[in-house]
């Protein structure tokens, strides 16, 4: 209330303000505990831009490109749990946040975007910089606001933020004509209050205990259970300790989605890794062959399941747990909905689950694992490559990847340590995702080891927030997968186009050790396996910046691989 | 199969684009479409009929409710209620046929609402089988024009015992 003064003008009535609507908004996100926003200025919100320095609390860091700031705001919500801010301008600067909000929709990940947009009289009119952006992102974000009157902010930021953080989190569009943020309002001086309706519509219902025991009776009772966990778990820090707890109540295996990497100890019996695609033999044989299948905040998306009709064809039961009732039942088939929060759902579970014994079953998972080997004469396999960045990834360590083949490896060979500590695209696959949002990560946790894994062609999407590392001196380690090529592409090209490599030969790159002198980073180049040593290890722990130049093996492809169309049985594990 | 689904939407702008856009992404596919405002000045109703099985009736009406805008979707199709669309059809009538044409909407409850010199408009209300049977019996005339509502429904009140 105090530093608001000075930037009010007191009405005559003294009981009332008159503030500008950019003030209020601006209060309104400090209200809602952000620290840090990202974007970038244009006409509209100019005046927004100038009112910022009232606002001490608020950390706007400057991106180059609207595209980082979304991905910036989404890796620094992932890192957090918080709800992660974005600002741009209106027409391209707001189109520019598209990608990601669409990729933070597809992760579930909670945002606030606020967009301008032309004054309110050339709304329609195809003004100077108009783009219709609440009807552009509609279809790819959980809600979005046309702010017309000032005095509706305080509402609607509260609301935004609920919206985007409870239920199933998710993007949420705020778009402000430029007038409303020089409009002089009278408001009664809140944090905004949320509608009823809508506050009963996202919070999620309590978990039915009843059905939980059901539940732990089912795991208890079967022969081959299996617990596959997903983004919904990689929620809370303590889903480590309670989910490894459960495996060995159950005495179950338990295999993590990409988009719950880490979250699940690895190294033991229970742990057998990522399923689908480019999951491990073991995921993939556990799936086909358990009777249960107790799936946990995860949506059984085409990635994981695979050809559909052919996923987990000898489980009698499949458990669904989600959040958001929709999911269930969407492509595979459930037999046992429940509609809960995952980690509440865990807390459940745990408590109701007898200790069982499935010796049988978890002897047959042990026999089905398989150790993958790298292509003969290898001078860098990625495989041994990533085993040797894995020793520097502790629990102050939060890798971020990219998308693509490194994206995969370090799924495959990277065990981060919990709950969001493994930051990467998985509904969308966004390329140029990675670096923003290591920036954002480095930003929500300033004293953590963020290790961006990239490749040549995803880097080369967002690498303008070079500057952004340079000006805050950011000690991201940079790992550069470089193989010269589109590789996850290349790869399917080479296994199912004959090897027509059409379009995915990436020369004529940049000179990366003149690049990274340009924005004063220190370079190091890793091309063999011998070269992985102790200055490696100094650069991957360092309280500076790096750029790692690894030239992986060209010929080195992602493995194991499950043709897409075929069930999971078909995998291959090599060339 | 068709289901009829009675929506409760806040009548903000864009509701309607919210919903429809929903519709065309998840590809199901809209028979009929009918939305106004309700008793409630804040809140409209729409009435969807959408063609499809029960497993994309279950995703159409949790995909509803996950809008924002979106206050209460119910599947109305196994329920005791009454239908009504709208039809306006011009039938092309001269002095011969127009007599004709007149009692055999008599029969339908029709009404002719304009007289021309080669033609006639007539409306009538009903449910989807009284609609198509006017169409039917207007056929041999020689129908011109025609102008339909969506239906919209409403469940019955409960019955005294």
């Amino acid at each position: 209330m105090q530093f608001i003064c000075m930037n009010l003008r007191k009405d005559s009535q003294e009981v009332l303000f008159l503030v500008l609507g950019a003030d209020i908004l601006l209060h309104c996100l400090e209200a809602h505990d952000v620290d840090v926003v990202f974007g970038l200025p244009g006409g509209v919100v100019i005046p927004l831009y100038d009112r910022l320095k009232h606002f001490p609390n608020i950390k706007h860091i400057l991106t180059r490109h609207e595209q980082g700031a979304a991905h910036a705001a989404d890796g620094y919500a992932r890192a957090t749990g918080k709800v992660g801010v974005c600002f741009a301008t209106s027409g391209p600067g707001a189109t520019n946040l598209v990608t990601g909000i669409a990729t933070a929709n597809m992760d579930s990940i909670p945002m606030v975007c606020i967009m301008g947009q032309v004054v309110k009289e050339l709304l329609g009119k195809d003004g100077f910089q108009e783009a219709h952006m609440t009807g552009i992102c509609q279809p790819i974000c959980k809600h979005t606001y046309a702010v017309t009157d000032a005095a509706q902010l305080p509402d609607i930021v509260a609301e935004a933020f609920f919206v985007a953080k409870t239920g199933r989190p998710g993007p949420v569009v705020i778009d402000i004509p430029k007038d409303v943020f020089v409009q002089d309002v009278q408001v009664p001086y809140d944090n905004g209050t949320v509608r009823n309706r809508i506050m009963m519509k996202y919070t999620p219902c309590q978990v039915n205990k009843e059905k939980v025991s059901k539940v732990a009776q089912l795991i208890q009772s079967a022969e081959k259970p299996m617990m596959v966990i997903g983004g919904g778990v990689n929620t809370r820090i303590e889903n480590r300790d309670v989910v490894y707890s459960i495996a060995q109540k159950a005495d179950m295996p338990v295999s993590t989605t990409l988009m719950a990497r880490g979250v699940f100890p690895a190294n033991n019996p229970y742990d057998v890794g990522m399923p689908g695609m480019h999951g491990t033999v073991e995921a993939n044989y556990t799936v086909q062959h358990c009777d249960c299948l107790i799936a946990v905040g995860m949506r059984f998306d085409d990635r994981v399941t695979s050809n559909v009709s052919s996923f987990a064809p000898n489980a009698k039961t499949i458990v669904h747990v989600d959040i958001d009732p929709a999911e269930i039942g969407k492509t595979v088939t459930v037999n046992f909905p429940l509609v809960a929060e995952a980690s509440e759902f865990l807390d459940a579970l745990h408590d109701a689950l007898p200790q069982c014994a499935h010796k049988a079953w978890m002897e047959e998972v042990q026999q089905s694992r398989y150790e993958l080997k790298s292509p003969a004469g290898s001078v860098l396999p990625p495989k041994e490559t990533f085993a040797f960045i894995d020793q520097y990834v502790d629990e102050n360590t939060i890798v971020v990847t990219d998308v693509g083949q490194h994206q995969m490896w370090a799924a495959l060979f990277l065990n981060t340590a919990g709950p969001r500590k493994f930051i990467t695209s998985g509904g969308l696959g966004t390329m140029g995702f990675g670096f923003p949002a290591a920036i954002g990560s480095q930003f929500a946790f300033p004293d953590q080891n963020v290790i961006l894994i990239t490749g040549d062609g995803s880097f080369q999407m967002n690498m303008q927030e070079l500057a952004i590392m340079k000006k805050f001196k950011l000690p991201i380690k940079i790992c550069l997968m470089n193989n010269g090529f589109l590789g996850m592409v290349h790869q399917w090209q080479k296994m199912f186009y004959e090897e027509n490599y059409s379009e995915t030969i990436l020369d004529s790159a940049p000179d990366w050790a003149k690049l990274a002198e340009a924005y004063n980073l220190n370079y190091m180049r890793i091309d063999t396996l011998e070269q992985c040593n102790e200055q490696l290890a100094a650069a991957l722990t360092s309280k500076e910046g790096w750029f790692i130049d690894f030239r992986i093996d060209a010929n080195a492809d992602v493995y194991p691989m499950v043709p897409a169309g075929k069930g999971l049985d078909d995998i291959v594990v090599g060339e | 199969m068709k289901h009829k689904v009675a929506v409760l939407v806040e009548n903000n702008p864009g509701v309607l684009a919210k919903v429809s856009n929903l519709f065309s992404r998840r590809g199901y596919n809209i028979e009929s479409l009918v939305v106004s405002d309700t008793e409630d000045k804040t809140i409209s109703r729409m009435t969807i009929v959408v063609d499809g099985d029960e497993r994309t009736i279950e995703q159409v009406t949790k995909q509803l409710h996950k809008l924002v805008d979106v206050i209460k979707v119910n599947d109305l199709t196994n329920d005791d209620t009454v239908c009504r669309q709208l039809l306006l059809v011009r039938v092309a009538a001269d002095r011969e046929t127009r007599g004709e044409i007149i009692q055999l909407m008599d029969i339908f409850r029709a009404r002719i609402i304009d007289i021309g010199r080669r033609s006639l408009i007539i409306e009538a209300t009903g449910d989807e089988s009284k609609i198509e049977a006017i169409l039917k019996s207007l056929q041999p005339f020689g129908i011109q024009e025609i102008v339909k509502t969506g239906i919209s429904a409403m469940v019955r009140s409960p019955k005294e015992k």
